[in-house]
């Protein structure tokens, strides 16, 4: 499936800004299952300082400034890109138990494995708990296989969660959205993340979109028009496997991965410092709109 | 005591080396009674210069080390924060001793940088097993976007500091590492100077290394450090403020080294670089010695609610564009679970055994380890890998049954973050702490510094001791301190720390390059002193009159006090006071409002809070200022004492102090007039006090002035005036006893040359600001010009004789105040103009997105 992303962020101010400086993790990663037709930022006013880099985690960051004073800043990343889902991915996940996973990742590292062992600790966002052990315990008895085990934990958040856009912020812990059971895509993620890490189990964060199909007589799903977030687990002598809570599904072909970390704050969209502006307000939009096979790629 | 070690080799990850079992306190150490000759020798000279001596002389270290502000910080967040005392005796070390403990110390730093650079980049401790990787990536120290970050010439950690103990067998091992920042080498060579100067006969008996070398050696390697302009890097030291516990030895070291001290407000990323806001604008910075934790660094890509980084720091080291010393990420190796691995690593990378061991350490992580841990929990000093928020930074093992089950099960929750230490026996060393010469227990905390292709160690330390172990190794506040003698066969050479220019270098003067912060301070620390010295004058001829008035009770005394009272609440401008609401009650006993006015702190205008403005301004440059200067600093803070009560008032014991309080003021400014290079520092410090100074005669005559009087009191407020003014003297001389309004304006507003004249202030002012650096490109750039010269010519057209007409209905002089008050608009429109133009007033940083953004749906 081909798309054709635009993720607009705009920031107005009471008082000029003078100076800022931001870093964007916008830009869409090259993935096994997904290649990136192109993909670029446009910000206004231009910017100077402009410079890419890849992260430790191989997604590609842009730091900028404005060097000049303003009173409105727009970034916008505009990006086509083709996507694949693989319908049999659950299928080599069920291969092994989810012990089999957790083992090999506390022994004979291969290069693979290695990898995925920064997403097996405590991160600012997602923090191993006893209550998140006991919560995943129930989707993880003994020998069970990880790909059905992870995929039980994701339907329990699904459906045992709701999704409640006024319920948190950026800064609600974890334990809150579990008491609560309430929470959006980024708090069932990072729910997702802790929850495996707590077993022992390594799990990343990602952050894309996903299509919304128009409403005519179908679902429309949740998550529509803003970036959206999911967890991935590591399994052993396959490599990453996505699930989305919020959605209740395995990664799509609607699906359209950005970038992965930690958690959240490894991958923020957009963040920045300014100095001056008195008070600052935010609008994001994000349009993603299939494309008809053959135009693009 | 003795620790047995035992490699264990095996072939899972990491294997520990550690003492399979606690020592047992050996009770017969071999070496009591035996003591080093060194050892003996110190004894004989201590014995020689008795205990009295030792007494008195250690009294005068202590307060030389109080009145510089190396042992407490009055503006710290609470006033005793970091107070510890001073041990006379110092540490002798001997020079072979030395010579095994530097190797040893050398090895560690190379070692510790070779990790470093390893877990920032391929990782190959973790791939071979040689390091657990919850080690690293559970550690709150190592931070992610500093991965691949570029080093000058490799180098992670261009200073270490290691703190050392010694056991009893003589040995010297490991405590802990420090590299984020390390602290306390500015503190050795302050305990050396103090020490120099109270027992210099001390030093007669002994040969011992100086300490410059390691500055030397340090001054060296941060020029080498920067990547561009090399002939001449612009080098600063970055402090998170003065309410640090450690700005003491942040400024002691930048004036030491001769570097700017800023902090994170001062530097502004542009560019790609990093440059100091300057009175001149900016200016490039391409080395900075941090003295910030790491992950204060930058609010962009590290803790984004770090008031103290400079934004978009990391990006420019990135760029290869400022080198930081230490390098930002450093902080991973302060991890006591290294020291378990540490003898692994160096056979791995160096092909060696560690020189010195570490102090036995079971890191919980692994199920023996943890194990033993659980078992000898009461015997082991339990320490967190990393600081925990709300938990003890260690704890000892004497715990009651509750609290072992409660560390038992926070151990098993996490066993990863913990580690068990054994709980040393140190030896122990004379100390003079009460009124005899004991023995206590003492830690070393040695300083390294990259030196070409190894690094070097200063030839002593800071060495501290303490009642007992427990409060020594756990309690790291207070205590004593005491200087480290390292002895050497041959005399040192003397060391400076100037650098050798190239014969064809031309050194340019930095003289314009005043950072905009300490600018601002000098400014403010001039306008307070003035201010202070303006209060505290006026406070005397108010308690002289009370006194007069207790003795004579005639009327007009009464109505000259009140107008002196009213005017003291104009002058500090602290309504409603003597004129506003409630003023009658206030004026039939002055005494509460004096007194607050006097001593309470909190209280914007009070005395006392004009002085605590000052001393902080002051405190803030100190390193800029003539050494005297801050002793002064120190010791008004210190006398103006906050508990005066309102018995005082009227008792002569209270006007003494404000006499003593003048001196105090006017030797400050002497010092500094007669101290300080007549460039930008000292002319913000002068437009400080010229500006303060005109703006408090000008409230002073329109309180005093303006109002008429009945000829009867005339000559009797006048003569109060001047001789506030301190002006009586020269007006008697020049006008006898003519007491009249108009001489009276001639010589306190139009005499150029008299320095209590209005005009007087005002041309300095403009000589001042003229000498001021305008190559700022702004259209504003030559309005503080402007704004004084204006003043000037003002003051210039008008007529003492029109100023004393009296306006028609005979109750005041209406021209008189319409002057004073335009002259008063006029100089704060210039105070608001200078501020802006050259201390760039920081704006308030914001942060956008992580926080305010929409959250993902």
């Amino acid at each position: 499936m081909n798309f054709r992303v635009k993720h607009a962020t705009q920031y107005t101010y009471s008082e000029p800004v003078s100076l800022c400086r931001n870093e964007a993790c916008l830009l869409i990663r090259e993935t096994p299952w997904q290649h990136c037709i192109s993909s670029e930022l446009q910000i206004d006013p231009a910017p100077s300082d402009l410079r890419q880099r890849l992260d430790p985690f191989g997604n590609r960051i842009n730091h900028f400034a404005i060097q000049h004073p303003h009173n409105k800043l727009v970034v916008t990343a505009l990006s086509e890109v083709s996507v694949c889902s693989n319908p049999n991915i659950l299928v080599s996940a069920n291969q092994f138990s989810w012990e089999t996973t957790k083992a090999r990742l506390h022994r004979e590292w291969s290069e693979e494995v290695f990898a995925a062992l920064p997403f097996l600790y405590d991160s600012p966002f997602a923090q191993r708990s006893p209550q998140l052990e006991a919560y995943a315990r129930t989707s993880f008895p003994p020998d069970r296989p990880l790909g059905e085990a992870t995929f039980d934990l994701m339907q329990r958040i699904y459906h045992e969660f709701k999704y409640d856009p006024g319920f948190s912020t950026i800064s609600t812990p974890l334990s809150k959205v579990l008491s609560e059971r309430r929470g959006v895509c980024q708090d069932f993620a990072h729910l997702g993340v802790a929850c495996l890490r707590s077993i022992g189990l390594a799990a990343r964060y990602v952050s894309g979109y996903i299509e919304t199909l128009p409403p005519a007589g179908q679902e429309r799903l949740v998550g529509a028009d803003a970036s959206h977030a999911w967890f991935s687990v590591y399994v052993a002598d396959l490599g990453w496997v996505d699930f989305d809570p919020t959605n209740n599904k395995l990664l799509s072909d609607q699906h359209i991965t950005v970038a992965w970390g930690r958690d959240f704050s490894d991958v923020s969209p957009l963040r920045g410092v300014a100095l001056g502006g008195g008070k600052h307000k935010v609008s994001v939009s994000v349009d993603v709109a299939r494309q008809p096979a053959g135009l693009v790629g | 005591m003795s620790i047995k070690f035992e490699q264990r080799q095996s072939q899972g990850i990491g294997s520990q080396a550690y003492a399979r079992e606690l020592s047992q306190d050996g009770e017969s150490s071999s070496l009591q009674g035996t003591l080093p000759r060194h050892e003996q020798q110190l004894m004989q000279t201590l014995q020689k210069l008795g205990t009295k001596k030792l007494a008195s002389r250690r009294k005068e270290a202590q307060r030389l080390l109080r009145e510089n502000g190396a042992t407490h910080n009055f503006f710290g967040p609470t006033d005793d924060s970091h107070s510890w005392q001073f041990d006379p005796i110092p540490l002798v070390i001997g020079s072979e001793e030395w010579t095994r403990v530097e190797a040893g110390l050398i090895q560690r730093a190379q070692l510790l940088n070779l990790i470093l650079a390893d877990v920032y980049g391929p990782q190959t401790l973790i791939k071979k097993g040689l390091l657990p990787p919850e080690l690293i990536y559970a550690h709150k120290g190592f931070l992610w976007p500093c991965v691949g970050l570029p080093t000058s010439g490799g180098r992670h950690m261009n200073l270490y500091s290691a703190n050392l103990a010694q056991g009893k067998d003589g040995r010297f091992w490991v405590l802990e590492d420090h590299a984020q920042p390390p602290y306390g080498s500015g503190y050795a060579v302050e305990n050396r100077i103090v020490m120099t100067r109270s027992f210099p006969r001390l030093f007669q008996d002994f040969q011992v290394h100086r300490l410059a070398m390691y500055f030397r050696a340090l001054k060296n390697q941060l020029s080498l450090l920067a990547r561009n302009n090399q002939a001449d890097p612009r080098i600063v030291v970055l402090t998170p403020g003065p309410e640090h516990r450690l700005y003491f030895e942040h400024a002691y070291l930048a004036s030491y080294l001769g570097y700017p001290l800023v902090q994170g407000g001062d530097l502004i990323v542009r560019d790609g670089c990093v440059w100091l806001k300057s009175v001149g604008g900016l200016r490039q910075i391409d080395v900075l010695l941090h003295r910030l934790e790491d992950e204060l660094c930058d609010p962009l890509e590290l803790r984004g609610d770090s008031l103290f980084g400079v934004p978009g720091l990391l990006e420019v080291v990135r760029r290869g564009n400022v080198v930081t010393a230490n390098s930002i990420g450093c902080g991973v190796i302060k991890n006591p679970a290294l020291l378990a691995f540490l003898p692994g690593i160096s056979r791995y990378f160096l092909g060696e055994e560690l020189l010195l061991p570490s102090v036995a350490t079971w890191w919980c992580g692994q199920p023996r380890e943890r194990r033993f841990v659980l078992d000898n929990i009461n015997e082991l000093i339990i320490k967190p890998i990393y600081p925990i928020p709300g938990f003890p930074e260690m704890i000892p093992g004497r715990l009651d049954k509750g609290q072992i089950c409660v560390w038992r099960d926070r151990i098993l929750a996490n066993p990863h973050l913990y580690v068990g230490q054994e709980m040393s026996s140190l030896s122990m060393v004379p100390a003079f702490v009460t009124d005899k010469v004991e023995q206590r227990p003492c830690v070393l905390s040695t300083y390294l510094t990259a030196h070409e292709q190894s690094y070097i160690a200063m030839s002593g330390g800071l060495s501290r001791i303490n009642e007992n172990e427990g409060s020594l190794l756990v309690v790291k506040d207070g205590g004593w301190s005491k200087d480290t003698w390292v002895l050497t066969p041959e005399l040192d050479k003397q060391v400076n720390l100037w650098l050798e220019a190239q014969p064809d270098q031309f050194i340019e003067a930095r003289t314009k390059s005043l950072p905009s912060r300490t600018a601002e301070n000098l400014f403010w620390a001039g306008r307070y002193s003035e201010r202070s010295e303006a209060t505290a004058r006026l406070f005397r001829s108010i308690l002289v009159k009370l006194r007069e008035y207790k003795e004579f009770r005639d009327p007009d005394d009464q109505l000259g006090l009140n107008n002196l009272l009213q005017a003291l609440t104009h002058v500090t401008s602290s309504y409603p006071g003597f004129v506003g609401a409630g003023a009658e009650t206030k004026l039939a006993d002055p005494r509460v409002e004096l007194m607050s006015l006097a001593s309470d702190s909190g209280r914007s205008g009070s005395l006392r809070s004009s002085l605590r403005g000052f001393g902080y301004s002051a405190y803030t440059v100190r390193d800029i200022l003539p050494e005297d200067a801050w002793r002064i600093v120190d010791n008004i803070q210190q006398n103006w004492n906050p508990k005066f009560s309102v018995s005082l008032i009227g008792s002569g014991r209270l006007q003494e102090s404000v006499n003593q309080l003048l001196l105090q003021l006017s030797a400050f400014s002497g010092l500094n007039n007669d101290n300080m290079a007549r460039e930008t520092d000292w002319r913000m410090l002068k437009i400080g006090r010229s500006l303060e100074r005109a703006l408090a005669l000008i409230a002073l005559l329109r309180a005093t002035l303006v109002p008429y009087y009945k000829p009867s009191m005339q000559a009797q407020i006048f003569e109060t005036v001047l001789s506030t003014c301190n002006s009586l003297i020269t007006y008697r001389r020049r006008y006898r006893s003519f007491m009249q309004l108009p001489t009276i304006l001639e010589l306190l507003l139009l005499d150029e040359n008299y320095p209590r004249a209005l005009k007087c202030q005002l041309t300095q002012l403009s000589q001042l600001v003229v000498a001021l650096p305008h190559d700022q490109p702004s259209e504003r750039a030559l309005d503080d010009e402007r704004l004084i010269n204006e003043a000037l010519a003002e003051l210039n057209t008008i007529d003492p004789k029109k100023l004393a007409q009296s306006a028609d209905d005979g109750q005041s002089y209406p021209f008189l105040d319409t002057f004073l008050s335009a002259q008063k608009k006029q100089l704060e429109k210039l105070s608001e103009t200078l501020i802006q133009l050259y201390f760039s007033p920081s704006q308030v940083p914001q942060r956008l997105g992580s926080v305010q953004q929409e959250k993902a749906s």
